[in-house]
């Protein structure tokens, strides 16, 4: 066997000496500055993107929610029963194609007429009898918005019907309304009209027969059967096809002179009281009635009132509930779970009873009980508020004493005792702040299960938040649930906003307990 | 075991009975109505008075638990069904709840479990993070709207399914026709949505713990190869937290779902108890009451019972 090499290595005295001689090796100064328990929570949780995407996606909720009703010129309680259901309706976007009040919509022949004869009109006030309809599809008050070619299709009866399909702007199909004013409201309109350029009071109807429906002020042209006629020299109407260059045929009121009347008196003796019928065009109507021009960029409810505040509102209202209801459990709970995980025992065996009882009262039956005794004196929200506070303090509580059954056993806890704390600074000052993570957690946690609560009591109409100035999401959707299949938006802006809530607050929750999770400290490193 | 499960049947029966008088005292406070109709009135008027409803709160509720004890009877239906026991009422609603619950849970059960056991083996893996946020997405949104949605794809655009639920003269005279199935396909979808969703969660959860245990490690070291030790072993004790529940959810089924009763016009239990609020029928409000304490104060005591009988390492009440 050869003997293996080894190098062998030169040492001096130099190496013998000692490093600390003459140095004190106690503890330096911390080079970095100590993580503190809140603090490292926080740098966990902007680690996890979904939770901090969450919290941004709630933040921009609550924004929405308040900064909504500043900017709108409209206010809360603004409503106009005619512009109720209506679709989302922008000024500046509605040049794309999208959120320009327009339904798609399919028309008979004859329903094409009706609705483009709006916006012919609407061009001819002054009755000439000189507009197009060619000329009336580029008009403002057009509610046609865009109409396809004509399908050609034969019926039982072997004619020849054209269909069109079309987007139709549901605010203009509105049209003309006959309205009835006092004689210095009617003077108010001329002097507006003047002043502003926009026409809104336009001539009344014949009643003969060539207006199928009297009250209906849409009815200004001659139809038969609702088919445009045009009526010639012996009196008999000849039924007339849609095209560009048809010249609608007025049906107008005309005194002897043949200029068309634009009022009529309906009662009323003296000249305060005097009525007076007359056929506005509403889209204008409504400009002088409130000064601004119909845009609802969610579309109005089923009321009239604008959605996007009535969704603003809901949104305030739930959240506020939910903040309420996850502060006051945080409370009652934290005290009630202290108590009970401190002095444990007979005290922990009875408060346990109470809460076991109170857990087996069926929540819904709580929430029924609460809104019919107590909703006509203090009101249905406050009730609803009893209602969640009532079992809803028991998660949190039964979290609070398992965390005090683990730490108040421990060492710190026996040294805070011989130091001669009382209970009182034992329980807050020492094993509290120790629970305080799960406690935390446990309330983002209550915030979606109380908004889902609320929204399916007031769904199925146990909680009736009946008027105007309170409104929650649940009440949005219960609104609409029975119109939805005609009025999408109805639905769909209450229902995005909803879950959307509902799914950032799970994942804003679930972060939460991660990050005061220390014992996941690292893991995803 | 026979001692602690005697105990907590006597001391659910002590908490449903303190329960009840609570509800009792709040639901007699609450001022009837009476009929417009005047013959009407006057016929329930003198039953209330024969009955008792007159008297002091304490000797009502004394009636009451004698009638209960005696002759099973919860009281009457003085709207929904005129002079029906509120007993009857109640039981005749129970079977359609039933069904649409069951054949939602059949449903949901394997294909939520399955999920669930899929993302847990594939942890982490694209497969595991698309069900976990389609999990996030199910289990966050309201389950009427799914139910809005279903309504909306199956009747409305495609047409497939009818909008409701048929009544029982449309569908055979029978809940448990095939016609009756079908139009109870879309609630047991917009039901299913939610449950599938939470149960994938919790089986992932509960399974990637068990994967990451010891004895799966010690398994494949004696020479299981993967598939073996995970049904072998993490499995099986994967199951022990998810047997209750689904336990609990089966009893669950008898309390239904008020918003999928409704939006499906399934004349359930739930729907029930939301007409005999708007009609001021209060017996049969009284009898809903207990009857949806006892499901949940059953469930939990089930459930606490059944981790002792699951598993044979927890013996509860034992010291």
């Amino acid at each position: 066997m050869a003997v293996k090499e080894t190098k062998s290595i030169q040492l001096s005295a130099d190496d013998f000496t000692f490093v600390h001689k003459g140095e004190r090796i106690t503890d330096k100064q911390f080079e970095d500055k100590p993580v503190s328990y809140m603090k490292d929570a926080w740098r966990r949780f902007c680690k996890n993107k979904a939770s901090v995407a969450a919290a941004v996606i709630i933040i921009c909720i609550v924004l929405y929610a308040f900064i909504t009703p500043m900017v709108s010129p409209l206010n809360s309680r603004f409503m106009d029963s005619y512009y109720s259901k209506k679709a989302p309706r922008t000024r500046y976007i509605s040049a794309l194609g999208i959120l320009d009040g327009g339904v798609g919509r399919d028309f008979s022949e004859k329903g094409l007429v009706r609705a483009v004869g709006i916006g012919v009109g609407a061009e001819d006030w002054a009755g000439t009898g000189q507009v197009t309809i060619g000329d009336a599809l580029k008009s403002k008050y057009q509610p046609m918005l865009w109409i396809s070619d004509p399908v050609e299709k034969m019926n039982a009866k072997k004619e020849v019907t054209r269909n069109y399909s079309g987007k139709i702007d549901v605010y203009l199909e509105v049209g003309f309304m006959y309205l009835s004013v006092s004689q210095k409201e009617y003077e108010k309109i001329v002097a507006y009209e003047k002043e502003s350029g926009l026409h809104i009071l336009y001539p009344l109807v014949e009643d003969n027969q060539w207006n199928a429906d009297a009250s209906d002020a849409n009815n200004w042209f001659k139809t038969k059967k609702n088919a445009p006629v045009h009526v010639n020299e012996k009196g008999k109407g000849v039924v007339q096809d849609y095209s560009e260059d048809l010249i609608l045929e007025d049906n107008y009121k005309r005194d002897a002179d043949g200029n068309p009347i634009y009022y009529e008196y309906t009662g009323g003796g003296t000249l305060e009281t005097a009525q007076f019928k007359v056929r506005a065009l509403y889209y204008n109507y409504y400009v002088y009635k409130n000064g601004f021009e119909p845009y609802y960029f969610l579309g109005t409810d089923s009321q009239g009132y604008d959605l996007a505040l009535r969704l603003a509102g809901g949104i305030k209202l739930s959240l506020l509930v939910a903040i309420c209801v996850s502060v006051i459990n945080f409370i009652i709970g934290a005290m009630y779970g202290a108590v009970e995980g401190y002095y444990g025992g007979w005290v922990d065996m009875l408060m346990e009873r109470v809460s076991d009882i109170l857990g087996g009262v069926p929540f819904i039956v709580v929430a029924t009980l609460f809104q019919i005794h107590l909703s006509n004196q203090v009101g249905p929200i406050v009730s609803l508020l009893f209602a969640f506070v009532l079992t809803g303090w028991l998660g949190t509580a039964y979290r609070v004493r398992t965390q005090f059954y683990r730490f108040k056993k421990q060492e710190y806890v026996l040294a805070a005792r011989t130091l001669g704390a009382r209970d009182r600074r034992i329980i807050w000052r020492h094993i509290f702040p120790n629970s305080l993570g799960t406690i935390i957690t446990s309330c983002a946690l209550v915030i979606p299960g109380v908004i889902s609560s609320e929204s399916m009591l007031s769904f199925l109409g146990i909680v009736k938040l009946g008027s105007a100035g309170s409104t929650s999401l649940g009440t949005l959707l219960a609104d609409s649930s029975a119109i939805w299949t005609n009025y999408p938006h109805l639905m769909i802006c209450p229902a995005i906003v909803l879950s959307l809530l509902m799914i950032c607050f799970n994942l804003f929750g679930n972060g939460l307990r991660d990050a005061f999770n220390p014992s996941l400290r690292g893991v995803e490193d | 075991m026979a001692k602690y499960v005697l105990k907590r049947v006597l001391l659910m029966l002590l908490t449903l009975f303190i329960i009840t008088t609570i509800e009792f005292v709040l639901i007699r406070m609450l001022p009837r109505e009476l009929p417009q109709e005047k013959v009407q009135a006057a016929a329930i008027a003198s039953r209330w008075e024969a009955l008792g409803y007159n008297k002091p709160l304490l000797v009502q509720y004394g009636i009451y638990l004698k009638n209960i004890v005696t002759s099973w009877d919860f009281g009457t239906s003085w709207y929904i069904e005129f002079r029906e026991p509120a007993w009857n009422v109640l039981t005749k609603r129970l079977l359609p709840t039933v069904l649409v619950n069951l054949y939602s849970l059949i449903f949901s059960i394997p294909v939520g479990i399955g999920l669930g056991i899929y993302a847990a083996i594939r942890k982490n893996k694209w497969q595991d993070q698309v069900i976990s946020v389609m999990v996030m997405l199910f289990v966050s949104i309201p389950s009427y709207v799914y139910a809005f949605l279903v309504q909306y794809f199956l009747y409305f655009k495609w047409n497939l399914l009818p909008l409701q639920v048929y009544s029982l003269a449309d569908a055979g005279n029978s809940w448990t026709s095939w016609k009756m199935f079908v139009s109870m396909i879309s609630p047991i979808l917009a039901l299913s949505f939610g449950e599938i969703a939470g149960l994938c969660r919790f089986t992932r959860a509960e399974l990637t713990e068990t994967l990451t245990s010891d004895y799966m490690l010690l398994a494949r070291t004696k020479g299981l190869t993967k598939a073996q030790a995970t049904v072998r072993h993490a499995l099986k004790n994967a199951m022990v937290p998810i047997l209750p529940m689904l336990i609990s959810s089966f009893i669950g089924i008898l309390g239904g779902s008020f918003i999928i009763e409704q939006i499906f016009s399934i004349p359930g239990v739930g729907q029930l108890y939301l007409r005999s609020i708007n009609l001021f029928d209060y017996d049969v409000f009284m009898m809903d009451g207990v009857f949806y304490t006892f499901i949940s104060l059953l469930a939990g005591i089930v459930v606490d019972i059944s981790y002792g009988f699951i598993d044979p390492r927890i013996r509860m009440g034992e010291r």
